[in-house]
Formats: structure tokens, sequence, C-alpha cells
């Protein structure tokens, strides 16, 4: 009788720790109100819908996630929410982020306290850098920038630019990755334009007017995605530019594509470099917008930044599965390197190296079809990885 | 105000308004208490204390001189930059003397802007307290190289606090006591301050400042000297952040902490010693605990209380605790810290 019970209790013992191997707990930490809500919805969509589609690749483990608001880009919320799902949650990998200062404020906590951290949307370089447990399924500034400059020079044939940014550090990473690889290529960027804060959205006037009297081939706009790029499209439009033969471009911001509709026919002509937008052609994305259409409503459209979070998700579920539940950061980190996965926005891995993704940018130009603006892929840049990195300038370096 | 019949009377008014309430030890117990009770909570308690010393410093412009400004963070913003660019730039490091820097250079700007500041009152006051924060906030974006902009300068590197105890990242108990005795030092400092003949003049401006220079008071120079004290002890609040966070960026300036601080003030009661604790705690606590239940919707909830404290309680909570008490007890007097509308003799 008495080993009928020891057995029963060890049964249950095992059964106990089994049930709790199931369950991986990631935290996550997205500004879900406030400027950034729009932002967070996004991504967290893209966490979900990465879920819900891939229920049998979790199994059979169980995916808990705990969100918390960061509220705003002032680091500080974002740092105590973090260091609450580090100590008082004991989550197993952390996730999330979608401003840079939150990301550099909370690196010094995701190094003390050893989780995998995987970043969904901050885009400025060097944060990478900053903790040895952090991995990027966004982007890097200098992805798209550094491209574009590539490619307006090799693809566009063009030879002069002028450079308009909003005066904030993607900005300016934007600026200085488009003018490296520009002037490598054998172009020239003959004015660079401060155009205002991210704060609020300027008149872009006397900006553009600016441009368009120096006569440049192409105009490079960097601005947040959102109100901002709106704005752009509009003013480049009232001023002629494009009759003045002046080619906007950009990196996909200004055409983010919950927005591009919005902007209609006065987007059209507008060309732009990035690593993603609904209108890839490729079967992953095909199911993953309608998935996105079935799931939150036929007007909504998924962007870049619920892709940051879709594969974001899917590297988290590959984690968990190849460390069978249990998820040691160390160990964590060898898994992911080794990642390859098939995304809506083509081929993606993490760089063993840098922690950072490699995966294509597509140059698309904005054409109106079907009473919509559509984005047509006119030129592609395979397995780009961060150049700010791999040629090691300024805070790139590491330390 | 010194040479009338009832000089003797009123000084021992006074002081017997300054003398310590048998209640008033309570808020330090509960602090510490707070430290030994939830020790994975001191990362949101460190915060909260900081936010504590900053209202408080709010409070003695706004609460007791009537001074009314949105951008305070201007001056938390200079004490952190302070802090952030000495340590970062490998100059100076040492917590309680850089954080004695912080307060300085905090009270420096205070004076040289409210030199100009203060001749203007009312909406215009309140504009040019906002311009003087865009500016210093563009200032900061302009010269990155310096405050590293928009992304801030990150993991400065803040010496052990008197060469002994670390500030750890994950585990801020260091952080959290040092906060706490900054803070009992500038409250003491406070409450001597308000409680003075100085303190009592500045609730005469507030309450009319035409009068006041009728009876000798110069207003100018108290309202200079009140803003100065109090952005030094907004950049010793901005400058103790930058220290437990090891981290300061262009959100130390910006007008969302301006505003919300104004909130917490309003909240909690303004011209009250402890409406910057009552006020930054519940706003703090009641945000912090929602948002963990409901991420997407908690700003809800806070509205909805910040519609009825503003409705029904003018004074804030404290405000309305005060008149709940008196009406329980109409025989006994008492004093909270609470502005003195009437004079405290009587007339002349």
């Amino acid at each position: 009788m008495i080993k009928r019970i020891v057995a029963l209790f060890a049964v249950l013992a095992s059964l106990a720790t089994w049930a709790e191997a199931q369950e991986v707990k990631v935290g996550v930490n997205l500004p879900y109100t406030g400027i950034g809500a729009e932002f967070a919805q996004l991504v967290d969509r893209g966490m979900e819908l990465y879920l819900k589609l891939n229920a049998d690749k979790v199994k059979p483990y169980t995916i808990k996630l705990i969100k918390r608001d960061v509220k705003n880009p002032g680091g500080a919320d974002a740092k105590i929410a973090v260091q609450e799902l580090l100590t008082q949650e004991n989550v197993d990998i952390l996730a999330g982020w979608i401003y840079s200062p939150n990301a550099i404020a909370s690196a010094p906590i995701v190094t003390a306290g050893k989780k995998l951290a995987v970043i969904m949307n901050a885009g400025t370089a060097h944060i990478t850098n900053m903790s040895p447990y952090y991995v990027r399924t966004s982007f890097s500034m200098w992805h798209a920038g550094y491209a574009m400059g590539e490619a307006t020079s090799k693809i566009l044939k063009a030879k002069t630019a002028v450079v308009g940014y909003t005066d904030f550090p993607p900005g300016k990473d934007s600026l200085a990755a488009f003018k490296r690889s520009f002037e490598a290529a054998g172009g020239k960027v003959i004015d660079e334009i401060p155009m205002g804060g991210a704060g609020a959205v300027p008149d872009f006037t006397p900006f553009f007017q600016r441009a368009k009297d120096k006569k440049p081939e192409v105009f490079f706009v960097f601005v947040p995605a959102g109100d901002h790029a709106a704005a752009v499209v509009k003013t480049y439009a009232a001023l002629g530019m494009k009759e003045a033969g002046i080619k906007l471009i950009g990196p996909g911001d200004i055409t983010q594509d919950t927005k591009l509709q919005a902007m209609g026919p006065a987007a059209v002509g507008l060309v732009t470099m990035h690593h993603y937008h609904a209108d890839l052609d490729n079967p992953e994305n095909k199911r993953f917008v309608a998935a996105w259409k079935e799931a939150y409503g036929a007007a909504a459209v998924p962007d870049f930044m619920a892709v940051g979070g879709y594969d974001g998700m899917a590297l988290i579920v590959h984690v968990v599965q190849a460390l069978k539940g249990k998820v040691d950061a160390e160990k964590a980190l060898e898994a992911v390197k080794g990642w390859k996965f098939a995304s809506p926005r083509g081929p993606i891995s993490i760089d063993p190296v840098t922690r950072d993704i490699v995966m294509n940018e597509y140059l698309s130009e904005a054409v109106m079809k079907d009473g919509r603006v559509f984005q047509k892929v006119i030129g592609k840049i395979d397995a780009v990885k961060d150049a700010c990195k791999e040629q090691k300038i300024g805070p790139c370096a590491p330390k | 105000m010194s040479e009338y019949r009832g000089g003797a009377q009123a000084r021992t008014a006074l002081a017997r308004r300054h003398r310590v309430r048998a209640w008033e030890p309570l808020p330090w117990i509960v602090a510490l208490g707070f430290f030994f009770a939830f020790p994975k909570h001191l990362g949101f308690g460190t915060e909260v204390l900081v936010t504590i010393l900053f209202a408080l410093s709010l409070d003695l412009v706004l609460g007791y001189a009537g001074i009314v400004t949105l951008g305070h963070a201007a001056f938390f913003g200079v004490g952190a930059y302070t802090v952030g660019m000495l340590a970062k730039h490998g100059l100076w490091n040492e917590p309680l003397t850089s954080l004695a820097l912080a307060g300085i250079v905090g009270a420096a700007v205070g004076l040289g802007s409210g030199l100009v500041l203060l001749r203007t009152r009312g909406l215009t006051l309140l504009m040019l307290t906002l311009c003087t924060m865009a500016l210093l906030e563009e200032a900061g974006n302009l010269a990155h190289t310096w405050t590293g902009g928009f992304d801030g300068l990150d993991s400065l590197p803040i010496a052990p606090l008197l060469g002994r105890f670390e500030f750890s990242p994950l585990y801020p108990t260091t952080q959290y006591l040092y906060v706490l005795v900054v803070l009992f030092l500038c409250f003491v400092f406070v409450r001597t301050l308000v409680y003075s003949p100085f303190g009592q003049s500045l609730t005469g401006i507030r309450e009319n400042i035409l009068r006041m220079p009728a009876v000798g008071a110069p207003v100018p120079r108290r309202l200079a000297v009140c803003y100065t004290l109090s952005a030094g002890i907004a950049g010793i609040a901005g400058g103790i952040w930058a220290q437990a966070n090891a981290y300061v960026n262009l959100g130390t300036l910006g007008l969302d902490r301006a505003a919300t601080v104004l909130i917490m003030l309003a909240l909690g009661g303004r011209g009250r010693l402890y409406g910057a604790f009552v006020g930054a705690i519940a706003y703090m606590v009641l945000s912090h605990f929602l948002s963990k239940i409901y991420p997407t919707a908690w700003q809800l909830g806070l509205g909805l209380l910040l519609v009825v404290i503003a409705l029904f309680a003018h004074n804030g909570i404290l405000g309305l605790g005060e008149t709940v008490w008196r009406r329980l007890r109409v025989s006994r007097p008492l004093n909270m810290g609470a502005p003195q509308h009437r004079t405290p003799n009587p007339p002349l």
C-alpha cells in the first residue's frame, strides 16, 4: 500500500514538473496606450496571429503572453516594465520594443536578467550591440537606407540627390546610410535638409521648395511612419515636383501600408526601399494577408510592424521547440543563430555574429491598380545585412 | 511685516504651525516598510519616490507661490542631463557630488529663466514656461554628440554610492534607499521653508499679489528666489532619476512629464506639503496596476477618477479628506499643512 502511495506521488510529481515545462512565459512590452498604441496594436496582432495560425507548431508547449504597457518612449516606464516582467513574473523570454530609446534604456536590465530578448520594431542600428541577449526580427535603419543608396545609383541610374530628413536619430541614421552607399556607388548628395522634429508634423513646403530649387534627380525623404508620411506626399504633389522631373524616394516608412490607401493617387510614382509591404508576391505573404483580413476585418492591412511581431513570434516558437520548453538564455542564443524562416517578407535568418536580421530589400514603385494604390516591386537585393554593423560605423563598432 | 503689535504672537503662531505632528513620521515608516515588504517592486517604488520629489518642487512654485507653470520638467531634465553628460563623457561620476551639481545647475537655469519669465503672469507665464522647456528639449536634440539626442545617453557609469553600494539594474535596493534619504532631506528643507516667514509671504503673494507690496514684501525677488529653489529641487529630482536609471533621454525634458506631474499635484492637493505624496502615489499606483490588468484601456479608469476629483474635490484628495475630517470633528481644529487663507492673527 505504502509503495503504491509513493508511486502515485512520484507520478504526480513528474506530471507537475512536466506541466511546468509545458508553459513558456513570454513577457511582452509595448506602448499599448498613447501615440504608440497604433504601432503596438500592429505588433501585438502580428504575434497573436502567428500563434493562432500555427497552433500545431507550438504543441506540446503553450506560450503565455504577459503584456505590459510601456506608455511612452521615455525609457523609465519601459525599464520598470521589463524589470518587473523579469523579477515578478519570472518570464522565460522577453519581447516587444517599439521605440529605440526604450530598448536602449532596457539593455542593462536585459543583460542582468539573462533572458532572450526579441526586439520586434526598434530600429536604431547599434541596439543589438548593447546586450548579448538582444535579437532583432524587425530591421535596422541602415537596411533600407543603405540599400536605397545603392539602388538609386544602380537601378534608378540617378547621379544627384537631395536628402530631407526628420531631425532625430532614425532620420540621421537613414541619411548617413543613404549617403554612404549612394556616394560609394558614384552618386552625389548635393543638399541635406533637416525637416523639423518627430513630435509634430511640420509644414513641409519650405523644405521641399529648397530641394526643388537644387534640381536633383531624386529627393530622398525620411520621415516617421504615420501622419508625417501623408503630409510629405501631399506637399510633393502640391509643389509640382513630379512634373519638374524629381523622383520622390525613401524607405518604406513613407508608404506604410496602413496609410497608403488614404494618400490615394498622390502617392503614385513614389519609389521606396523596404523589407516588407502587403503587396509582396509570395505564398507566405498571401496567406498572411488573407489571415490578417479574416481575423481583423476586410479593411485591415498588415504592414512592416505587423511582420516584425509575426516573425518575432515565429522565432520564439522555434526556440521553445529547439530547447524542448526549457528556455535557457545561452542555449536559446545558439538556437537563434541557426534559425531560417520563410517569412511573409521572403526568406529571413538571424546573423550569428550580430544577432540582427538578414533579409531581402525590395525596391517598389507605387502605381494605381484596380482603383487602389499598389506597390509594384521593380528591384530586389537579396540577404541584406545591417551595413552599419557590417562596416563597424560609429556606435555600431563593438565596444 | 516685522514691526507691529502682534509680532511676538505671530512668531508663536508660526512656530506652533511648524511643530511636528504625531502622524508625520507615518509616510516615512510606510516608505521604509515598503522596502522590506515588496523587494520585487523597488524599481517602481524608486520611480514613485523620484516623482514625489519632483512634485514637491512643483508644489513650492505652484501650490505656495501660485506661479502657474507647464514647463517644470525643464529643470528636471537639466539636472538629469548634468548627471548624465558628466558620467557618460568620463568627467565625473561620484553620485553625491554630481547630484549636488545637478541641483546647482537646475537652480541656475531656474534663476536665469525666472528673472525673465516671472515678469509675466497667468497665461503668458504659462506659455513662456512651456517655451523654455521646448527650447531646452530642442537644444538637447541638436547637441546630439553631447546629449545622445532622441536616443539619450545609456549605461551611465555611476560610481557606487559612498564608494560601497553598487546600483544594481535588476534589484534596485540601493537606488530606493538613496532616493528615500534625498527625498527626506529635501522635504525637511521645503517644510522649513514654507512655515518660515518667507514661506508665509509666498502664500500671501499667491492670495493677493497686489496687496503684498503694500505690506512691504519685495514680490519679484521673493518669486525669483522661490522659483530658483524649486528649480534646484527639480534638478536634484532629475539628477537622482538619471543615477537610479543609469540613463537619460529627451523624455526628461518633455511636456508629458511636466503635464503629468501637474495632474498629480492637482490630484493630491496643491499648496499642501503632503499633496505631492498623495497625488504621486495615487496616480502612479493606479496607473501602474490598472495598466497591468488592462494594458490597452487603463487610461479610461484613471481619466474617470480625474474627472470625479476635478468635479467634486477642487483641493484634491487631501482637500477632500480634510473637509470630511472637519465635518466629523468640528470642535477640534486640524492642520494638515494646509494653506492659511486667513491671516494668523486678528486683524490689526
